[in-house]
């Protein structure tokens, strides 16, 4: 089955075999970015944005998305709001080790697309499906509150 | 200083938050294979035959592997440096197996899905064995786990299944015993929890065009890859090259050699690439987690509220084998001694084998479990004299200057060495965090559902192995006056590339965007003993300053040659003579490389210390407990932490507030729970809850500045220590709410429940 839909604006046929996730699809296409971290969609290190909303290509068969619109961090990283979110983990030090920081800012460039001035609280629950075992999130949290 | 105690930006940040391909699976090896494990379904028991014919046989399937396939070797899986005091009690693959989930097969294919198709073509009969779950009856139980070992000097005694046992004894406790005031005994005991780093386990390996064995692997000890690869799969050294690129963190899991040894024997058998990645299923019963450890403890307290002795037994479960059996307890025992001045000590610590999953290196190595029993227990006590707890810590913590006895009979795996306390900024701690937290709203009246309480903790470590951990760095100059620093320092996402660059840079009088930091590749950078024990900052900072300051100096010695003057002055990358004659580093090596006395300006330099000093923390905790579902929430945590002088005050922030929420996952949500089998039920993230951003509480970190004599600049470590106090703090915080008093972690809401008298 021939399954269509676009990565970072560019249009990909995917061959699809059955029970192929997005994340294994995404890096054999060597979007790295996007993470393996536990296949159940609990830590968000394989987070992308699927038309708008951030979703855990672990748990998003390819077959699913026929016709949708996926965005990775790679695709975004000139995106002026995604710089601003980069540069403010860059200088509050938001950033460890830096595997679940993807996903991280991912999760918080949807949620200024919707709401550019968001309160803690609206911070914290965009981030609560990123797990981050380094930064206890002080500091992804603090950067966005700056 | 300039650099040093500055917030700068990571040297590996940028990488990082584009999301560029820096881990170790972000590359793309061609002609790969794919590597799949076979686990014991059964907790003890002997291999009496495996059918692998139909595994074979599928189509891209290469090979299946068996204990018949390889050469029978003992090792430790440890990643320890040479001799690692652990016992040598493993084998790649056994025909016993000892543990639901010990490795029965490696199946390797063109796919990781055929892989997994053929691992559940494999059949297995076992003869099946009793099997010991219970740590309490492991001692001369009539199960053996490993019989078959003799004459290994770090198993201590196989026949009873003890991996590891300790004693010390310091004055006379049972003449402190009569003469103590208040004498206090209690149990405490702490579960099976998981580093949980977010990157699995991983491995790539493949032959380069000389065929030497390239080994890409998230791993805190690239060296002891190196040589221990080569001893297990007799390979020599010359022909390996361990290279770690970024690692998704470690917290000490990754100190382990999982999976680098199975990885490695592919791409021999096979010529071709070869990559093994842990699922996070595995992670959980493949990989490793904390030691469980129950400690009993007795303490006497004489009239003044002095401790007059201490009395400390400890019982560790390693599970089915022994890696950091004997130094984890170690570790346990020496730092939670190493607090109080106590002039009389018992200590007894027997590790034993069980027939569950393999315990290891885990971010405090031991101190945690030990500090929960310990600074518990003091609480307990202060509670029982009416005196403040903080005050009762204060009476007793070691004074700069005094010398730690125990720290002389305990070493890694041996006698250690006499250490004095250069430096305590523990009371200064323990004033600032009762300031932070609100100390005196602790005793306001306790009623209605909701408790409000307070509880206090103060903790040390260590900083590096002393007179084991050992360190090097070659720096070398480059025609714009950019340096190249190479260290064999293992940056697990700690930033200590960053750190190690900022001391380089503050030496040499250049900013930190002139240095360019290479680590952990074992062809690249010279030798270090690995990323564990706190040691990076301190060990392997200490040998960049050192080879930062002799470069520094034939910097200055070429300069005299080229200005012929003896009187030279190095300012800020300027290099100026008596006669006002002036150099700039980029014309000095331009000069140095091309016309005049050329040579290569550069320096290296290796460092280890006998000294390991303590840093010290103070963790208070504020909670409030529902004594209706026994719900506790923990509102704010205030760390305040002496970790000498801070190389990179933000990135040392980020350690503390790292470790709190591990702690508190220790304290209230992270355990392992084993069914009959001693197979784990919850191995997942979603039945196995660390915090998320949602479940923290409020956060306040703070520094109070010492100078160590024997750090880099002053420094001390500051990795490990944060994790020991919130999991004791909150306990006591839960006491001081509510009067229930949790000696077995994790405090769960049926426990609390249960204590008052509702279940």
């Amino acid at each position: 089955m021939k399954v269509m839909f676009t990565v970072n604006n560019k249009k990909v046929t995917v061959d699809d075999h059955p029970g192929m996730t997005l994340l294994e699809y995404l890096r054999r296409e060597e979007f790295y970015s996007v993470k393996y971290g536990c296949d159940d969609g609990t830590c968000g290190a394989c987070a992308v944005i699927i038309d708008g909303h951030t979703q855990n290509a672990c748990l998003t068969l390819v077959h699913s998305i026929h016709g949708r619109a996926v965005e990775t961090l790679e695709g975004l990283n000139e995106n002026d709001l995604v710089r601003s979110i980069q540069d403010r983990f860059l200088t509050e030090g938001a950033i460890q080790c830096g595997y679940c920081t993807p996903g991280m800012i991912l999760s918080l460039a949807a949620l200024l697309r919707k709401d550019a001035t968001p309160a803690e609280a609206a911070i914290r629950d965009a981030l609560s499906g990123n797990y981050c075992r380094c930064t206890g999130y002080v500091k992804p949290v603090k950067a966005m509150l700056k | 200083m300039k650099v040093v105690g500055q917030h700068t930006t990571r040297v590996d940040g940028k990488a990082l938050a584009r999301g560029k391909a820096v881990f170790a699976d972000d590359i793309r090896l061609t002609d790969v294979l794919h590597i799949k494990l076979l686990y014991s379904a059964i907790p003890h028991g002997r291999i009496v035959s495996i059918n692998t014919d139909k595994a074979e046989a599928l189509p891209g399937v290469v090979m299946v592997l068996t204990h018949k396939d390889l050469k029978p070797h003992f090792f430790t899986t440890a990643g320890q440096g040479y001799p690692e005091p652990s016992p040598g009690d493993t084998m790649i693959l056994n025909p016993v197996v000892r543990f639901v989930g010990d490795k029965v097969a490696v199946v390797v294919a063109e796919s990781p899905d055929i892989a997994k198709q053929a691992v559940n073509l494999i059949s297995v009969e076992y003869e099946e064995y009793p099997a010991i779950f219970d740590p309490e009856k492991a001692i001369d139980n009539e199960v053996i786990i490993h019989p078959e070992i003799k004459g290994d000097r770090f198993l201590f005694d196989a026949k009873r299944n003890i991996a590891a046992r300790i004693t010390a004894d310091l004055g006379d406790v049972v003449s402190a015993e009569s003469s103590s005031t208040f004498i206090f005994e209690n149990e405490y005991s702490t579960p099976y929890a998981q580093q949980a780093h977010v990157e699995p386990h991983i491995t790539l390996t493949w032959l380069d065009e000389n065929d030497r064995l390239i080994i890409r692997t998230a791993t805190q000890v690239p060296f002891h890859v190196r040589r221990i690869v080569s001893e297990v799969l007799d390979f020599p050294i010359s022909r390996i090259r361990v290279i770690k690129p970024r690692i998704g963190g470690g917290f000490g899991a990754k100190q382990e050699i999982l999976n680098e040894e199975i990885c490695a024997v592919v791409t021999l058998k096979t010529g071709r690439s070869a990559r093994i990645e842990l699922t996070r299923e595995e992670e959980f019963f493949a990989a490793r987690s904390r030691h469980p450890q129950r400690i009993r403890l007795k303490m006497g307290v004489d009239k003044n509220y002095k401790i007059r002795f201490i009395d400390m037994d400890i019982l560790e479960n390693c599970g089915a084998y022994g890696p950091h059996a004997l130094t984890v307890m170690s570790v346990t025992s020496q730092k939670s001694l190493s607090l109080y001045n106590i002039p009389n000590i018992r200590l007894r610590g027997n590790a034993v084998y069980t027939n569950l999953p393999i315990a290891g290196a885990y971010r405090g190595y031991g101190a945690p479990q030990g500090f929960f029993a310990l600074e518990s227990m003091i609480d307990e006590i202060a509670d029982e004299l009416k005196i403040d707890p903080v005050e009762f810590r204060r009476k007793n913590i070691f004074q700069p200057g005094d010398e730690i006895p125990i720290a002389r009979i305990l070493g890694e795996g041996r006698e250690g060495y006499k250490m004095t306390l250069n430096t305590s900024g523990m009371e200064a701690c323990l004033e600032r965090g009762k300031l932070l937290i609100g100390w005196d709203e602790r005793k306001n009246n306790k009623s209605g559902n909701i408790r409000i309480g307070y509880g206090v903790a103060a903790v040390c470590q260590g900083s590096g192995v002393p007179g084991i951990d050992m360190a090097s760095a070659q720096i070398k100059m480059n025609e714009d006056g950019s340096f190249n620093l190479q260290v064999g320092a293992t940056d697990l996402g700690t930033g200590s590339d960053t750190a190690l660059a900022q001391i380089a840079a503050e030496v040499l009088e250049v900013p930190v965007s002139k240095i360019i930091v290479y680590s952990s590749d074992t062809d690249m950078t010279p030798f270090d003993t690995g990323a564990y024990a706190s040691s990076t900052t301190y060990i392997s900072g200490g040998a960049v300053k050192k080879a930062a300051e002799l470069l520094k100096t034939r910097i200055i010695d070429q300069a005299k040659r080229i200005f012929e003057n003896d009187e030279v002055k190095i300012s800020e990358g300027i290099l100026t003579a008596s006669n006002g004659e002036k150099l700039t580093f980029s014309d000095l090596c331009t000069r140095s490389f091309y016309t005049d006395h050329q040579q290569q300006l550069m320096a290296s330099a290796s460092h280890t210390s006998f000294d390991s000093p303590p840093p010290f923390n103070a963790t208070f905790a504020k909670v409030s407990v529902d004594t209706q579902t026994g719900h506790v929430r923990v509102l704010k945590i205030v760390s305040v932490t002496d970790a000498g002088q801070v190389i990179n005050p933000s990135m040392a922030e980020g350690q503390v507030e790292g470790a709190i929420p591990q702690s508190l996952g220790m304290a209230l949500s992270e355990f392992m729970i084993f069914d009959d089998h001693g197979q784990a039920i919850n191995q997942d993230l979603l039945r196995y809850h660390i915090f998320n951003a949602i479940d923290m509480p409020e956060i306040v970190t703070e520094f109070v500045h010492t100078d160590e004599p024997t750090g880099p600049f002053g420094a001390k470590a500051v990795a490990e220590i944060p994790i020991n106090g919130p999991a004791p703090a909150v306990a006591n915080a839960v006491f001081n709410a509510c009067g229930v008093r949790i000696r077995n972690l994790p405090i769960m809401p049926e426990k609390i429940i249960r204590w008052l008298g509702k279940l």
